[in-house]
């Protein structure tokens, strides 16, 4: 642990519940180690709270290990704060300085509404999951590996797709509050590769649809998905999601 | 959204290459004998007359409407996705000036478009007798008119650098091989056309 320790100035947003309003409220944070990721300066910031009697802030965890896509922090104006391709649980207090005030608040998006404080109902993104996020596999014998060649860059492409988490900082981020980014992953990864071929068309055309139906906004190409990813996904997938669904919509019968 | 755009940039080709005829007009000052000025009377003339470019007149007139209202809507319709805005927001930290403001940039361009058909087209069609390089001579001799143009163009040129490739990334378009070309074209459109157009204006105001 470093010997030298910050004070550092928090505005998070509270809110009850769903329905009620919400505000920042401010607190003073002493004794914050650069060594303590993000996520421990919460939990010691509601240790202190809990000792006191007062209310913990809701904040969404899991893995904390950047894997999960579950938690999801609105911190200075940024998804997932201020570096590239890093998960709030991944983020180190030695981004931040001594005396530095940080605002944290939740995703902000009509399709995401807050639950608690931080944390945001996220099963939008579930729904769209369920309409066409996956290929229907009868259960038997395992095919032999080497049964379905796959290119070598197509393979890459796919998984770079698939690393999408879910974590929603695409939608956070875009100022159409369009879940493009997540969509496009989700429908490229299935659509590189042959298991995937057999329900191209009726999985665009679901997953779309259930898109706008949860209202999410449209995209306009800002590319603020691409560059607040924690998972460095590419807006090359949005351009893979268009032509599929043109695809599914003019030419695939 | 994406084909009107587009639609529109096809049209400023045209527009820009017929106007660059009236540079010509230079040479020699009644603007009636020389041949780029009289290339640019000759093709204003068939423009406003020709019996198939009448409809096509109608069709981008149609197309300027369309791209306004439903770039306008859209853009009402994705403010509603946020309903609470953040209390801090760094955007310009993760995307461009131009591509989030394409909203403005467009009703900016289109207040300029009021002025500048009304300027020429109106004028030409249902007022004037004068010919069009005329009518140019004169509107161009005002510093101030001039620099209004100017700072439309700047507009412009933003409105283009992020419509150009977003149209062709709406189409899927802009990735692999076409990536590189798109944004090559695209430099074309945002960076070489304005910048065309605004020697027209320049030109009339200080060289001739
Ligand atoms: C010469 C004139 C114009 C050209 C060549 C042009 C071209 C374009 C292109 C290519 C796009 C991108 C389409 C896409 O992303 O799919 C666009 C977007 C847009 N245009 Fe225009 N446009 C012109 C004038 C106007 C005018 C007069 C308005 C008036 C309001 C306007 C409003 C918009 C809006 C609101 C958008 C959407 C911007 C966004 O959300 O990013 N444009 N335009
Ligand atoms: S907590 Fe799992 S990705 Fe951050």
């Amino acid at each position: 642990m470093s010997e030298n320790t910050m004070t550092i100035k928090l505005k998070i947003w509270r809110q009850k519940d769903r329905n009620s309003g919400g505000q920042l409220v401010t607190y003073t944070m002493p004794g914050v180690s650069p060594d303590m990721s993000f996520l421990e300066m919460l939990d010691l910031l509601n240790l202190d709270l809990v000792r006191k009697g007062e209310d913990a802030v809701a904040f969404d965890h899991d893995c904390r290990e950047g894997i999960c896509g579950t938690c999801s922090l609105y911190i200075n104006g940024r998804a997932h704060g201020p570096l590239r391709g890093v998960t709030a649980c991944q983020l180190h207090m030695r981004t931040f300085h001594d005396g530095e005030t940080i605002v944290i608040e939740p995703w902000r998006a009509k399709p995401f509404p807050i639950i608690k404080d931080l944390v945001v109902d996220r099963s939008a993104f579930d729904r769209i999951m369920a309409v066409g996020g996956f290929i229907s596999v009868k259960t038997g014998g395992t095919p032999d590996g080497n049964a379905i060649p796959i290119a070598k860059p197509v393979a890459e492409e796919a998984m770079d797709a698939a690393a999408c988490i879910g974590c929603g900082a695409c939608v956070a981020a875009c100022k159409n509050g369009s879940a493009m980014l997540f969509v496009s992953a989700k429908v490229s990864q299935l659509a590189l590769l042959p298991q995937g071929h057999a329900e191209r068309k009726a999985r665009v055309e679901a997953m779309v649809a259930q898109m706008d139906e949860e209202g999410f906004g449209n995209c306009s190409n800002t590319y603020a998905c691409e560059a607040e990813c924690p998972k460095n996904i590419s807006v090359e997938h949005i351009a893979r999601l268009n032509r599929e669904y043109l695809r599914a919509k003019f030419i695939q019968e | 959204m994406a084909l009107s755009g587009l639609f529109l940039c096809s049209f400023l080709v045209i527009h820009l290459t017929i106007n660059l005829f009236a540079l010509q007009a230079n040479h020699d000052k009644t603007a009636e004998s020389f041949w780029g000025a009289e290339m640019f009377e000759t093709y204003g003339h068939f423009m406003a007359t020709h019996p198939v470019i009448r409809p096509l007149e109608w069709g981008l007139f149609a197309g300027f409407l369309l791209h306004a209202i439903l770039g306008i809507y859209l853009y009402l319709l994705n403010r509603k996705a946020r309903p609470v805005q953040y209390e801090v927001n760094k955007a310009g930290e993760n995307s461009t000036w131009s591509s989030r403001f394409g909203w403005l940039t467009g009703i900016l361009v289109g207040v300029f478009l009021v002025v500048h058909v009304n300027t020429f087209f109106v004028q030409s069609r249902f007022f004037g007798q004068e010919p069009m390089i005329r009518l140019m001579i004169e509107a161009f001799s005002s510093p101030a008119y001039v620099a209004f143009y100017m700072v439309a163009l700047v507009f412009l040129a933003y409105h283009l650098k992020h419509g150009f490739q977003s149209a062709f990334q709406t189409f899927g378009l802009r990735a692999g091989k076409f990536e590189k070309l798109v944004n090559a074209v695209g430099v074309v459109f945002w960076l070489l056309i304005p910048i065309g157009f605004a020697i027209i204006p320049l030109y009339f105001l200080f060289a001739y």
